[in-house]
Order: structure tokens, then sequence, then C-alpha cells
């Protein structure tokens, strides 16, 4: 651990860049609403060529050769949630310079208490959703990645906020990398997932009215295409998260001596993935393929969420690192 | 579990008569819509094991809850709610998702081997009701079309059939045959996981050791404070080692920020591998156990050894030992007992060590920091008859008072001798000891290259879509051909539009070169 006023310099300096990001992001989440609020219908069906159609897409589990449809004419929104995708851009580059500040005054990788982890977690969340930006446009999906990213971040500031120290002797294994850097990654990737699933829910129901509603929610994909994206960001994560639970394992069997002992944080991670695992299943079930298998992935975070809050604060376990 | 749906297929009422019963039951059990209740079941019958105290786990706080709870207490007991994973009512629910799991992957094993060796299925016949479809007028003929495809397909590793009907020159194309692999791979690797836990279950065992500084341990049944195993666990498996605990250093934090952590701990302790072996010096840490003949030794906890010597009234040293006190609290505040069965009367004393001491109105005596720096005793010392020629095994962490009465309350620091009237005891200083668990788990390996395996499937699995082309190519006059391409995604999500365009990109070239 860096001590003195250098390390002092350091905290200040990793918590100002923290607040620069909080800051970022709620701009860039004004203007993702603004150009949510401002979403139409678009005006006109784009056809890609003459000679390509699709009949029934909605019904088949087959995407078509609409690309065009992923990006939803926002119009007179879209410039401002360009600026916002911008702003996502800066807030990540600045909370990744926070986590590398936190880490060098720490003298380790910064993971070793609630407020690290979740601050990591947040631009987990940033990551997955840009990182997932690169190969499509998710401009209308913005709004509901920063937000969940500024709750973490607001949370982590006003309750969680923990002094760097040293790591308990439990901790001190390479294995803290590899085990937690991928449970930062999922947690990242089961919100998004859960933001979307979320969303088509909402979009289900705005479907079941008719054809011809608007608002804003007439620009944002069908509900069958959140859907999708979904289970496909699901797909990624499910096989993460098992890694991450068998690193935790193998970790557990060093440390501890056992690899499996029920402890309250195991049992937490057994359930989520066994709820993922259900999701999985409940795609490919008839009569599940849709809003109860988005329920499903929003419970899935759910009980993601109850391990890392329910378990690190209110219950005796191992795993109580939280240090607050 | 992703199913054909006509092995899916439900009947809603079960039919008449024994067979055609279990028939049903078992279409029931391995259909997806059972193996999702079961996933959901799995999940809920988890949680209470997470909220009730575990015997497991932690055995005294069951007892304490129990104690505290006379009436729903022992009901929750008897349903198994403080062993949950260990409960008839728990295994009951993994069992039945295990056999479906196995009553449906096995079928989808020979259905998939079926599929591995034979030729990509025949393309519809009207392409056009698929829902990624293309057509296009090409200046080829149609065998070239289909040559030319069928060339950049296999290149990109997809199984291809061609044939011709009347002046159709057709083929058909499949690919991502893993997808279906890696999920079978996943399936039955979980179930080879289940076996595999199972096996070190039992055949493991495990046992716990309390070790102080400068005493030794020898790895034979009798030295275990603690010690469980498996059903077909023995002592034979026991390797016969022996250690001597040299040193065991202990650190913690001592700035503001998350004072009274702990730091470091570290067992440097002399290793005998086998009765005639040489003695090794090894450090054992958390997180840094060491290997003996296919047993592991952790180091799991520490804490604090106050030395006393005792004398009667004679002035005879009764007792000169260091005694193993309990830690209660994160700041080692600790509990034990001192036992003197050789004077006469016996003498007891009930004591608590504080490393760091302090005391005040509302908790008494206590510790505030887990580091021996201010440390004292408190004892109570009882005088009469111990009980220990009853014949019931006591703990050495109990003081049996029945028989016996308390004469004298007192705090003592290093160096302080108390005489309390029948004889005298001394405070010397105090000593670490040190925890190990010492376990063997024969057969974890296997276990671990099962979960391995069951990820690498999935990840494999998950990673691969399955999908089929087809293209059809019919010559027209002037040597040009109308070329349909059509794709059918096998996979949930899939998209295989990107494959249909790949048919006309591929051909632009060609076009070009017959242009020229």
């Amino acid at each position: 651990m860096t001590s003195g006023a250098a390390g002092m310099e350091l905290a200040e300096a990793s918590n100002a860049f923290i607040y620069a990001t909080m800051l970022t992001l709620t701009i860039a989440m004004v203007l993702f609403a603004a150009s949510f609020a401002s979403g139409r219908r678009p005006s006109t069906a784009k056809t890609v060529a003459a000679s390509v159609h699709s009949p029934g897409s909605e019904s088949s589990s087959v995407a078509v050769l609409d690309r065009d449809s992923d990006r939803p004419a926002i119009d007179s929104g879209r410039r401002l949630a360009n600026i916002g995708m911008s702003l996502t851009w800066l807030a990540t580059g600045l909370l990744t310079i926070a986590l590398v500040l936190r880490g060098v005054w720490a003298g380790r990788v910064p993971w070793g208490n609630m407020y690290e982890f979740s601050i990591s977690s947040a631009w987990g969340v940033l990551v997955v959703f840009l990182a997932l930006s690169l190969r499509r446009d998710l401009r209308w999906l913005g709004l509901f990645v920063v937000i969940p990213a500024l709750l973490t971040l607001g949370l982590a500031v006003t309750v969680l906020y923990t002094e760097a120290a040293q790591l308990v002797p439990a901790l001190k294994s390479y294995w803290l990398v590899i085990h937690v850097s991928a449970a930062i990654i999922c947690a990242g990737a089961f919100t998004v997932a859960a933001s979307t699933a979320g969303l088509s829910l909402v979009q289900s129901r705005m479907e079941s009215r008719g054809r011809s509603f608007s608002g804003p929610m007439s620009a944002m994909p069908s509900a069958e295409r959140l859907r999708t994206f979904t289970s496909r960001i699901i797909a990624f994560s499910f096989p993460l998260w098992t890694f991450s639970v068998i690193a935790g394992a193998i970790w557990a069997e060093n440390a501890w001596g056992r690899y499996w002992g029920w402890d309250p944080k195991e049992t937490w991670a057994f359930i989520t993935w066994v709820v993922y695992a259900a999701y999985l299943h409940a795609r490919s079930t008839a009569g599940w393929r849709g809003d109860k298998a988005s329920w499903i992935a929003i419970l899935g975070l759910v009980t993601f969420l109850i391990n890392y809050f329910g378990v690190n604060i209110f219950v005796n376990s191992l795993h109580s690192y939280a240090g607050v | 579990m992703t199913a054909p749906p006509a092995v899916r297929t439900e009947a809603p009422v079960p039919p008449m008569g024994a067979q055609g019963f279990l028939r049903w039951a078992w279409r029931q059990l391995t259909s997806m819509r059972v193996a999702l209740i079961l996933l959901f079941a799995l999940a809920v019958a988890s949680v209470p094991g997470s909220i009730l105290p575990q015997r497991g786990n932690n055995p005294l706080l069951v007892n304490e809850w129990l104690a505290e709870q006379p009436t729903v207490g022992p009901i929750l007991d008897s349903l198994g709610f403080f062993d949950v994973y260990g409960a008839p009512w728990f295994a009951a629910v993994y069992l039945l998702l295990f056999i479906s799991l196995i009553g449906c992957v096995l079928p989808r094993v020979a259905v998939h081997w079926k599929a591995l060796r034979s030729q990509p299925p025949n393309a519809p016949r009207n392409l056009d009701r698929l829902s990624a479809f293309a057509e296009q007028s090409v200046n080829l003929s149609a065998d070239q079309v289909i040559a030319d495809q069928s060339a950049r397909l296999r290149k990109d590793r997809w199984r291809v059939r061609t044939g011709s009907t009347d002046e159709t020159v057709w083929l058909s194309a499949e690919k991502g045959y893993w997808r279906e692999t890696g999920n079978l791979i996943f399936h039955l690797a979980l179930v080879l996981v289940l076996v595999a836990v199972a096996v070190v279950g039992l055949f493991g065992w495990r046992g716990n050791v309390i070790v102080k500084e400068g005493s030794g341990f020898s790895n034979t049944l009798t030295q275990y404070d603690a010690w469980g195993g498996g059903r077909l666990a023995t002592a034979d498996t026991i390797p016969p080692f022996a250690f001597t605990l040299d040193d065991f250093a202990v650190e913690f934090e001592r700035s503001e920020a998350q004072r009274g952590s702990p730091r470091l701990f570290e067992a440097t302790v002399d290793l005998q591998r086998d009765p005639l072996g040489p003695i090794e010096r090894e450090s054992i840490e958390v997180n840094f156990p060491i290997s003996v003949a296919g047993a592991k030794v952790f180091l799991v906890g520490h804490g604090y050894a106050p030395s006393f010597i005792v004398r009667d009234s004679t002035g005879a040293v009764v007792l000169d030992d260091d005694v193993v006190f309990l830690p209660q609290d994160g700041n080692f505040t600790s509990t034990g007992v001192i036992k003197v069965p050789d004077s006469s009367p016996q003498l007891g004393f009930q004591g608590l060590f504080l490393p760091t001491s302090a005391i005040d109105d509302i908790r008494g005596p206590h510790s505030v920091f887990p580091d021996a720096d201010d440390p004292s005793v408190f004892l109570s010392v009882w005088e009469g008859d111990l009980g220990l020629d009853s014949g019931i095994p006591q703990s050495i962490y109990t003081l049996d008072t029945e028989g016996m009465e308390q004469i004298g309350l007192r705090a003592l620091i290093p160096g302080q001798t108390w005489d309390f009237g029948a004889g005298e005891i001394e405070f010397t200083g105090w000593q670490r000891w040190a925890s190990f668990q010492i376990a063997f788990d024969p057969g974890k390996e296997a276990a671990l290259a099962a979960a391995v395996l069951a990820m690498v499937g999935l990840t494999v699995s998950l990673f691969t879509r399955r999908r089929r082309l087809w293209v059809k190519a019919q010559t027209s006059a002037g040597g040009s051909s109308l070329v349909q391409a059509a794709g059918l995604s096998k996979s949930e999500a899939g998209d295989v539009s990107a494959d249909v365009q790949q048919v006309w990109d591929s051909m632009d070239e060609s076009r070009q070169e017959e242009r020229q």
C-alpha cells in the first residue's frame, strides 16, 4: 500500500475520477433520456434489396436480411444519443483511470471490498455495453445501461465507501484476479441482459395493444429482437459464470480445504447458475420462450444481487469481505 | 436440452394401465417443461440452507438457534432444514433432475450420432417459404453456380450434398454440428461431476487439529480434535506423517482503515513425511496448503494458549502448561478452562484471555485488538470434584461445575501470581496455537476435470450456430441461370441471413470474371 502524502493524493485523485465519471454519466443519462423521449416509429420502412423478402419474421427464430431495423430512426433524438454514447465512452475511460489509481494506492487489484467491487461492476456494465455497441447500434439501450451503472456508483460512494487497505490473507491469491474478474464481467453482462429483458417485457405489452402504438417505445426494437439480444448476452455470460464458479471452487479448495461447502455465497452463486440454466432451457421450451423467459433473465440478476448485497452484509459467510 | 418437438410432446392426461402410466410418467419426467420446473425447484430448495445455520458449517449456531426457537426449531430440524444439502428432499430434487437429464440426453446422443454420419437433408420444395430467402439471375450456368458454391462452402467447413432434378441443380449444406455435440458433452459431463463429487464424499475424510507453538502432531486418528469422513473412508488412508509447529507468525492491520483485519498468518513447521524420513522445513499459509502423501494440510485458524503454573497448598507444582483458549470474537477475546486433577481437592479454572484488554460496563472484560498488545486473564477458580472419573467423556473446553464450589475471582497480567487460599496460580505468559485441517479428497481432480469438460462443452455449444443452407440453380435462356438461396437456423436466436447474403457476395466476383 502506498503510504504518506503521495498515497493520499492517489486516493483523492481516484475519488475525483469517480465523481467525474458520475457527472459525465449523469449528462449522458439526460441526453439518452431526451433521445428516448423523442423517439418515433420509423416513418418509412427500409428495404434492402427488392428480391429479398422476409415473411413471418416475428414468429420464427430467424433474423432476416433487414438489419436496418436494428437501428430505429430516432431522427431528432439521434444527435443527443450520439453525444450520450461519446460521453459513455468518456465516462468509462474516467472510471478505468479511477480503478487504476485505486489499485496503485492499495498496491493490489482493486477488488478487495464491496466499494471496490461495486465500482468495478459499474465498469463491467459499461464495458459490456460498449463492447456490444461496437458490433451493432445500441443507442436505444444507452439510457437503460447508464442508469444501473450510475445507481451502482452512487451506492458505492455513499454507503459502501471504504479506505483502501491491504487484503486479508484469504484474499491474497492470484485466484482473486481470475475469479473476480470473471464475476465482474458477468455482473455487467447480467445487468445489460436484465435491462433488455425488462425492455422486451414493456415492448411485448405495447405490441399486444396493437400495431400502431406510438410514443418512445415505438422507436425501440421489437420484443422478439430484444429477447434474442437478451439470450445472446446470456449465452455469452453463462459459460463465463460457470467458469467463475469453478475458479471459485478451486480457490476455496486452496484457501479453506474444501472445494464446495455450501457457504451462503457459494449457495447463491449456484442458485444464480441454476436460474440462468433455467433461462436457457426456457428459451427452447414452447410456451416459455417469450415473456416468461424474460422474467427469468430478470430473476437471474435478482439472485446475483441478493448474493452480492444480501450475503455480503447480512449473512455470516466466509465471503464477508464487505469492509463496511 | 433443446429437444426435437416430437420427443417432447406431452399427453395432458395420464393414460390408463400401469405400463401406460409409467410411459407417460417417464415422458413427463424427461420433458423440457419438467426439467425447467425441477431447475426452479433446485434453486428454491437451495435457499433455506443459506438463511438457516447449517450443521456442516456451523454446528454451534444451529444449537443456539434450536435453543432460542423451542417450537419451530425441532420441526425444522426433523425436516432436515439444518442440513439442507444432505436432506432427502434436496437429494430427491437433484436426483430427479439428473434422471430427467439422462433420460433426455441419451436418446439425443443416438439421434445426434446418426445425424453426424448422415448427409444434409433435401431442400424443401419451396425455398421461398423459408424466412431467409433470396433469388437472383446470374450470368453463370446452373452447374457452375452449384459447383462454385459447394467448393466455397466445403472450404468453410460446411457439410455439402449436391444433386440435380430435371433442370434444377441444387445443393444442401449444414454447419454447426458442434452445437449439439457440445450441448451433449456439457450435460453428460454434469453427470460425471455429480458422480465424482459423490465418490469424493464416500472415500474422503477431513480432520481438524489444534497445535500449539513448539508442539507436535502425528497423523493418526487419535490425535485429531475432530475427524469425519464418508461412509467408505477408513483410517488406513491416513498417511503417517508428523510435524512440529515451530513458529506461527501473525500480523494485523494497525492503521485506522479496517483496524484489526488480519494481514498475515504463517505457520512454519518441521515436517516429517514418513516416520523414517528426513525433517523438512515447510511453511503453511492461508491459500498455500502443503500436500503430504495425497492429503493436504490447510491452515484454518489460530488463537492463544496462555501459560500457567499451578501449585497446591504445599507449594508442589500440580500443573505447568500452555492451555488452549478458543477465540470468541474478531479481537480474540478467548475462553478456556484449566483442569487440575492432581491436586486434592481437585481444582478447576474458568478463564477469559484478552490479548488487548479493555473493560466496560456493558460488555465487561473484552479485547479491543486481536494482537497481544496488553494481555490479561480473568480467572474464576473452583474447588471440588472435576467429574473426570464418571466415565462420561468431557470437553476440555468446558468445566463441569456440578460437584464444585467457586472460591475466587481475579484478573492477572503476565508474571502475576494469585494465591487463592487452596493454592496459587501464576500467569507466566502466552503462546499462539494454529489449527489445521487435514483433508483427503480422492478423485477431486476427476470432479474438476468433469467440471472443466462441462464448461468447454457449454462454451462450444453456445458459441456455435447450427444452420442449413440450400441453393438451387436453374439454367435459363442465354447461359444465365436463376439462383435461389435460403437458410434455416437450427439454433435458438440464430441468424442465417448472413449465410444467404454470402451466396451473392461470393458470386459477384465470379460474375465479373464472366464479363471479362
